[in-house]
């Protein structure tokens, strides 16, 4: 017999994974960063619902995490990142992206500053050598916690009033504050719904008791756990962007030139040309005034989901596709978010069609359905911001 | 009834690309005749059975280049063609742990954290580079070296591909390209990693088969053309050919009879008969003449016209650059019949990756020594060897309970040393079972019982290879796989079109363009040439293109 461990093949449990067998009806199950993670454990409208109407639970422990910490943490992560990190206070949470010296996005995702010279940057892809290629020269060590930190996230209306009932005060946490509310228990007002929510970061020794206090406190306000269909209902309402499936990560390409550039995602609030240099800096200043493609948010005619269509200018001329789409079981629309070229995105558009297949029956047909061109979320309620939060 | 001697093409040599092209040109309507100087088929794609029940792939041994394209115009598994992919592999060290490949993302993933977690996060963005080139360079594959010299519209065609191709690729990435092309392994892995055993693990593919070390300038590009290969669509993939390699050719010689072709063996080509400039047939050994306007050569570049076209009837420069050609032998070949399978016991039981190829080189530098051996004239004290054990998947190849072990062995010299002077011949028994001694002494790192497993065994030095299959020094590319010999310079400068100065005379095996590996391209490559050129001179009619 080996005396060494051999890895096991396919998907390995994650911290929750006890919780999460348990409530598992579906039995639907998917990978995550090499973990086994629900797509669905009841049934995916009784869990959207959940998070839009009452509060949902999902773990989001398979993200990748990064500790960047030191004197110069702050500088690196200046230097890293598109947008002004001297901005970024003790205590709050930062939205962001990265690019290549070619001004294409490698990831986006969160930036904790935890303290002074402590940040954690949270990603869905794996960013450990890029970050000490990032940091090198610099005095900050990059730590790879993404197996060590478990992560919840706890969405929806009455998610206040949970931990509330847990007994965790966050009463004053404004959205993208972040507080350390008991010794080992960090919690943030972050999301990926677009709802009110928080997630809450801890080790994960300690993830299985942080769940049950959670649970026991979620009984009399709805709680239930959720998988990624239901999130990913509530994320393209929001109109957040998954990588891999809304841009493909630089890194992740062997096609050159499928790339996307900060502007072209409509990330450009994203970068600060002001601050001093950083990684891509020189690309995207000549970038900038020339995005190839814009990402859109818009209404698609029609009931049917258009993912995957390629859309067209006055139904001839192919000028882009679409790469999530869905009907919003709370907007009431037929939506998606789509890339489309440049010129036709800014100057026309008003004539885009998505090529829609639809099957009665076995009886396949195509149909041009017209695109609207939104400029705001499908879905942004106030009690997202609102600050102290609701309770239902 | 007189036996017909006259034909449209004949083909010299049953390889891989022999056969290829012989099933191109009769699939096109000519009349085709394959010369085989063995009495069996396949070249270095052979099953053989040399002990009763164990069937043997005993030279070429895994399969992954074969053009799909080439398995589809061919119909290749209407005649029996079944290709297995394997799964992973592993490096076993001495202190009792190992490296292991799996084929599955995530448990590859944490395997590599388990000896770096520096590399395992690595590891993504360089098989993206290495996967990007591949990208590139693998249309060329299937498409003629154009000629930069020559202003036909055929070439400055091909040539304005690649450029329009290199164009694409942006100038940061084309700087990556020529990088790739020129730099060795060694290099190219030590940027990306930090872990010895993994860098060795991932270095194999670098040196398999080539007459140069892990940090040798060009290695990087023998492990892209190792990449270019993939099985139902899974790029770089790896698999068994169902009854050994040789099922490969076999499939192919089905497939040329099936469109009408006829096989000779057991008489080689003695000598290409030209007249005026001209190739107008074939001697055998056995004293037998063929006669066709269209002779192609299945060997060597080397074998071909320095061993069997006169010398006079070629131009001396001509002749010079082939014998300036590099076609080193490095590699030796032991394939082993075990009585059942061998103990593991650094690997779980039932470990995917036994059933993939395994390795006990635990360093560069300890493959680089290897190297230094071989340039000395003597087989690697610690040699580097991949090693797999087919017949856990394929059923056919050893009696029920038993097994066949394929070990590849590098470096070994063609020219062996002994007292101070270096030749092939010096190759005799005693030196083979001293080579299989060391052999078997490394595969003891993984395999501790593997001497008491050893029901029968093969041994095969450079020599020996080339003895029984033709390849000049044992070399198994048909030459070496170096930039200074690649693209339209192989096999030698302005002849990189399968023609040569003798007219009707082509070279189809793997010493022409894009080289070697069980791919076919060279063979599909130069059956187009062939029908292009033959009928553009007008001297074959009555086939369609």
């Amino acid at each position: 017999m080996s005396v060494f461990t051999d890895p096991a093949l396919g998907l390995i449990d994650g911290p929750f994974q006890p919780r999460l067998a348990e409530q598992s009806r579906a039995k639907a199950w998917y990978g995550w960063a090499g973990y086994i993670a629900p797509a669905v454990l009841d049934s995916v409208e009784f869990e959207y619902f959940a998070l839009r109407n009452q509060a949902s639970l999902f773990d989001i422990s398979p993200m990748h995490k990064y500790r960047i910490a030191g004197p110069d943490a702050l500088a690196a992560i200046n230097r890293l990142i598109t947008r002004d990190a001297t901005k970024i206070e003790v205590g709050r949470v930062a939205y962001c992206v990265w690019c290549d010296e070619e001004g294409m996005v490698i990831d986006d995702g969160t930036l904790f500053r935890l303290d002074d010279t402590d940040w954690r940057l949270c990603c869905q892809e794996p960013m450990l050598t890029w970050l000490l290629d990032a940091t090198w020269g610099f005095d900050a060590t990059v730590t790879d916690e993404s197996d060590t930190v478990a992560g919840l996230a706890l969405q929806g209306p009455t998610a206040f009033s949970i931990l509330d009932a847990a007994g965790l005060d966050v009463a004053d946490l404004k959205p993208f504050d972040l507080r350390e509310v008991e010794p080992g228990l960090m919690i943030s007002r972050t999301g990926f719904t677009g709802d009110l929510g928080y997630e809450i970061w801890m080790d994960r020794d300690a993830a299985l008791p942080v769940w049950d206090r959670l649970w026991e406190a979620g009984a009399l306000w709805g709680l239930r756990a959720i998988g990624y269909e239901a999130l990913n209902i509530a994320r393209i309402e929001a109109g957040y962007l998954a990588a891999g499936v809304d841009f493909q990560p630089i890194h992740a390409t062997e096609r050159l030139h499928r790339g996307k550039t900060p502007f072209e995602l409509g990330l450009g609030w994203l970068v600060n040309f002001d601050k001093g240099h950083f990684n891509g800096r020189r690309a995207l200043l000549a970038a900038r005034d020339a995005p190839r493609t814009l990402l859109l948010k818009v209404d698609v005619e029609g009931f049917k989901p258009a993912t995957g269509a390629l859309v067209y200018h006055a139904k001839r001329r192919e000028v882009g596709h679409i790469t999530s789409g869905l009907w919003s079981p709370t907007a009431k629309r037929n939506i998606a978010l789509a890339h489309v070229k440049a010129s036709h995105a800014r100057q026309r558009p008003g004539n885009l069609w998505a090529e829609v297949y639809t099957s009665q029956e076995g009886q396949w047909s195509t149909r041009m359905a017209r695109l609207i061109p939104l400029k705001t979320p499908f879905f942004a309620p106030p009690r997202a911001r609102a600050t102290p939060p609701g309770r239902i | 009834m007189t036996e017909n001697t006259k034909y449209d093409a004949i083909i010299a040599g049953a390889g891989h690309n022999g056969l290829t092209t012989a099933a191109y040109l009769a699939r096109a309507g000519l009349r085709v005749l394959v010369v085989e100087k063995n009495d069996w088929i396949g070249g270095a794609a052979v099953s053989r059975s040399l002990h009763e029940g164990w069937t043997y792939s005993n030279c070429s041994y895994v399969c992954s280049l074969l053009r799909r394209e080439i398995v589809r115009d061919l119909d290749l598994p209407k005649f029996g063609l079944q290709v297995i992919p394997y799964e992973g592999g592993a490096s076993f060290t001495k202190s009792g742990d190992y490296f292991a490949y799996y084929s599955d993302h995530d448990a590859l993933r944490r395997e590599m954290a388990r000896h770096s977690p520096r590399d395992a996060d690595a590891y993504a963005r360089y098989s993206q580079a290495i996967m990007r080139q591949c990208r590139f360079i693998r249309p060329f594959l299937l498409r003629d070296a154009p000629d930069p010299t020559s202003l036909r519209p055929r070439d400055l065609n091909e040539l304005a591909y690649l450029v329009k191709k290199a164009h694409g690729l942006g100038s940061r990435e084309l700087g990556e390209t020529l990088r790739f092309w020129t730099m060795s392994i060694g290099d190219l892995l030590d940027e990306h990693f930090e872990n010895d055993l993994i860098k060795a693990h991932l270095a194999g593919s670098g040196i398999i088969g080539t007459g140069l070390g892990v940090y040798s300038p060009g290695t990087a590009y023998v492990l892209l053309h190792h990449y270019m290969g993939d099985l139902d669509g899974g790029i770089g993939a790896w698999g068994f050919a169902r009854g050994g390699m040789g099922a490969i050719t076999a499939a192919m010689g089905a497939a040329f009879e099936h469109f009408g072709g006829t096989i000779r063996t057991g008489s080689g080509v003695e000598e290409f008969i030209v007249e005026n400039g001209r190739v107008i047939g074939v001697a055998l050994e056995n004293g037998d003449t063929f006669h066709a306007p269209v002779v192609a050569s299945n060997m060597d570049v080397k074998r071909t016209f320095l061993k069997h076209v006169p010398r006079a009837k070629l131009p001396g420069d001509f002749a010079t650059a082939v014998e300036r050609f590099k076609i080193r032998g490095s590699s030796a070949k032991l394939n082993i019949a075990l009585d059942r399978m061998p103990d593991m016991p650094a690997a779980p039981p039932h470990a995917s990756f036994l059933r993939g190829d395994m390795h006990v080189s635990e360093s560069l530098m300890e493959l680089e020594r290897a190297y230094d051996d071989w340039k000395d004239g003597r087989w690697s004290a610690k040699p580097y060897i991949d090693m797999l054990i087919p017949s856990q998947i394929d059923p056919t190849m050893a009696p029920s309970g038993s097994h066949m072990m394929t070990v590849f062995v590098q470096y070994a010299p063609y020219d062996l040393e002994v007292n101070g002077t270096r030749s092939g011949a010096n190759w005799d028994d005693a030196q083979r079972a001293a080579m299989a001694e060391v052999v078997i002494d490394r595969i003891a790192i993984a395999c501790p019982d593997i001497r008491e497993r050893i029901v029968h065994k093969e041994v095969r030095s450079p020599a020996d290879i080339e003895r029984e299959v033709g390849l000049t020094e044992g070399n198994i590319f048909q030459g070496e796989l170096t930039f200074d010999q690649l693209l339209f310079n192989r096999p030698v400068p302005g002849f990189s079109q399968y023609e040569s100065p003798i007219k009707g005379l082509y070279l189809v095996g793997s010493s022409a363009h894009p080289g070697g590996g069980v791919m076919g391209a060279p063979g599909a490559n130069a059956a187009r040439a062939i029908l292009r050129r033959e009928t553009r001179d007008n001297r074959m009619k009555g086939y369609a293109a």
